[in-house]
């Protein structure tokens, strides 16, 4: 495995509250917004973009690095403005954007609502729908032993990226994996339903779909079910081995997917 | 000292394997296992068991909110609430509560708490908890990360509705109403008595202390493992120049009283087994839904984890501040381990007094809830023990705490001002 590098770090201001904003690599400008549980370090996918493009991952709002913006956005609008300004402040306006899981729906929602601020979209096992003859899994009644295997196809993997590094504050690092899963909640509880899929039509940008062959938290159907309702170019592509943070558990696959499709 | 006595309204005929073939108690607990036909008898008992323990002179009954759990029938506490307004004259109606945030619009709770007290010509004692997670979160869907915030402004809506004169609007950030203005309006002035059940959350016992409320720990484990919680809570009491008066806080413990020990162990063995071990079943996946818990109460728990095991101790029995479904997994099942471990008071009459003397003066608690109805105890059983209770270890304990006031108590109407309700006879009734 090649290694694995710092970035840049900065941070910008979102309803009062300082939300982190990693930069590093160099070439056209391509975003990333986290999944479940956010990102308390850097992972070797964003590496893998880093190398072709300058790849920036603004925090959302109660993930790792977005401290507790999740606690004033009440209602979606609230959420969907928050993350519009998000992208609008890290200079991703007009720039391809890929999101995972969380981080996807809000790259869907705004490049529905606000066209011109996507460029060209990856999705990867966005939340926001919800079948319930396909129902996703509850990602919040889970043992807490159970939810790494829920999250990555080889539990290690997301244990891993959750593991307390040498240093950091014992009493605060547990707290803010909690509040991670607690702003995921804030928006998406009980269901994952934002109804998603109503606004999915108003895509412009040619979409990338990817799922992981695994994927134990949302079904594979739901792929189909969101290729179908936006009215762009789109394109399925499913990550073998991979769980639901394709990401993570396959690092070089995704980004080689996404670097493809966004060539 | 004030004695409540709590009736939780258990379903009593879980199957004797229910705890190997059924994953939980609560939130997807079997339907096949609900006979309605069987819940009418149950239902029936149960409110007979209540208004029994009014003839005894227990000071209050009461009643609290569960949805979707087998041991705890009572999704809407307010139905029981106004069924014993009817039937009892001078006993205090505690209900414990209505979990606030449930209610759209909240005004529902300031309506039905009303119409409770009006019925019942000013005895209601209003009770409210935010509620467990099973009941808020999973069973009602409310989310997690907002529980808190839509608790505390259903209150201050609630509180608004019972005081205020005039019809007025209320602009909150979860509720908004064009007109609140409520009928009928509590008799109680200028509201009834404010209880909240808690778990050893400081916010909540700075909370309560700050509006001058009473602080209710409703823990199934007894009272030796409470005391940590209640230290905490009267040190933090100290702390915001509060005074000691016990009837700030309430208490729940499981009671079971016989002519001698060895008879309560027999009269009581087998349903205190079956609570422990049935009742008390919960999944541990309906544990910890994310933002149930405050991040200043994880942080204290987190910080006392630390210092123990820097002390070199390590927790025993459960810990205080485990969510209640983990709990739940690493309780004592049986009797033995139920008694060792101090979860419920059993004995003689003689016994019982000592250690509720014990309880109430090391907890410092005057509004002491008993749960003398338990698991699938049989109603005989159920009268008996109140009876017994009522006649040997009331009168004893009784005196404690006379010299505090106690100033969360209802106050009703005056008995010659109270209607009268003409005693019910149910065959009379039929044969009309």
């Amino acid at each position: 495995m090649r290694e694995v590098s710092e970035p840049d770090t900065s941070t910008l201001d979102v309803n009062g509250f300082a939300t982190r904003v990693w930069r590093k690599g160099k070439g056209p400008k391509i975003g990333f917004l986290a999944g479940y549980g956010g990102l308390p370090r850097w992972v070797p996918f964003l590496d893998r973009l880093a190398e072709k493009r300058t790849v920036i991952v603004p925090s959302l709002p109660g993930l790792p690095g977005g401290d507790r913006g999740h606690t004033v956005l009440d209602s979606h609008l609230d959420w969907v403005l928050a993350a519009r300004d998000i992208i609008d402040k890290a200079g991703l306006a007009g720039a391809d954007l890929v999101g995972s899981s969380i981080g996807g729906s809000f790259a869907a929602e705004v490049a529905a609502i606000w066209p011109d601020k996507v460029e060209r979209l990856a999705l990867i096992a966005p939340f926001g729908l919800f079948d319930a003859n396909d129902p996703a899994t509850d990602p919040w009644a889970q043992k807490q032993d159970d939810i790494a295997g829920l999250m990555t196809a080889q539990p290690e993997t997301y244990r891993k990226l959750k593991e307390m590094p040498p240093g950091a504050n014992s009493i605060e690092w547990p707290i803010e994996q909690t509040r991670a899963a607690e702003a995921a909640a804030r928006i998406f509880w009980p269901l994952g339903n934002t109804r998603l899929e109503r606004r999915l039509p108003l895509i412009k940008a040619p979409t990338l779909i990817l799922w992981g062959e695994h994927d134990r938290l949302l079904p594979r159907s739901y792929a189909r079910t969101i290729a179908e309702a936006i009215a762009a170019p789109t394109e399925v592509r499913v990550i073998a081995g991979a769980g639901h943070l394709a990401e993570l558990d396959k690092p070089e696959e995704t980004a080689a997917a996404i670097l493809d499709f966004m060539r | 000292m004030k004695f409540l006595w709590f009736h939780l309204m258990p379903y009593r005929e879980l199957p004797d394997d229910f705890k190997d073939k059924h994953p939980s108690v609560w939130v997807d607990i079997h339907s096949s296992l609900f006979d309605p036909k069987r819940a009418h008898h149950m239902y029936n008992e149960f409110l007979d068991e209540l208004e029994h323990a009014a003839a005894c002179g227990f000071d209050a009954i009461c009643c609290n909110e569960h949805h979707s759990n087998g041991y705890g029938l009572m999704p809407s506490p307010n139905l029981i609430a106004s069924a014993l307004a009817r039937r009892t004259t001078n006993t205090a109606i505690c209900v414990l509560g209505n979990s606030l945030a449930l209610y759209n619009p909240p005004t529902r709770v300031a309506e039905e708490f009303a119409m409770i007290d009006c019925i019942s010509g000013g005895r209601l004692i209003a009770g409210f908890p935010v509620g467990t997670p099973m009941d808020t979160t999973y069973a009602y869907g409310t989310n997690p990360s907002q529980l808190r915030d839509r608790y505390y402004e259903a209150h201050d809506l609630v509180l608004r509705a019972w005081t205020e004169k005039e019809t007025f609007a209320f602009d909150g950030r979860f509720n908004q109403q064009r007109y609140v203005n409520i009928w009928p309006r509590p008799i109680q002035q200028p509201h009834p008595p404010i209880w909240i059940p808690g778990a050893g959350s400081v916010e909540t016992w700075r909370w309560a202390a700050e509006m001058d409320y009473v602080f209710c720990y409703l823990s199934y484990y007894g009272y030796k493992m409470a005391q940590n919680v209640m230290k905490g809570f009267w040190e933090e009491m100290a702390r915001l120049g509060k005074d000691r008066n016990p009837y700030r806080a309430g208490f729940a413990q499981v009671v079971g009283v016989a002519e001698s020990r060895s008879q309560a162990l027999d009269l009581y063995t087998d349903a205190a087994e079956y609570f422990y071990g049935r009742c008390l079943h919960v999944d541990p996946r309906f544990a910890a839904p994310p933002g149930y818990v405050t991040e200043a109460t994880q942080r204290a728990g987190i910080e006392s984890q630390v210092k123990m095991a820097a002390q070199g101790k390590t927790p025993s029995g459960p810990s205080t501040n485990a969510a209640s479904a983990t709990k739940m997994q690493s309780l004592a099942r049986d009797m033995k381990g139920i008694v060792d471990n101090g979860y419920v008071v059993v004995g003689s009459p003689h016994e019982v007094v000592e250690q509720l003397r014990e309880l109430a003066t090391t907890l410092n608690v005057g509004q002491l809830m008993l749960m003398m109805q338990f698991g699938n105890l049989s109603s005989d059983a159920t009268k008996h023990n109140a009876r017994l209770f009522a006649e040997t270890v009331m009168p004893k304990l009784k005196p404690l705490f006379s010299e505090w006031e106690n100033r969360w108590w209802p106050q009703p109407m005056g008995t010659s001002e109270r209607a009268t309700p003409p005693a019910f006879t149910p065959t009379a009734a039929a044969a009309e």
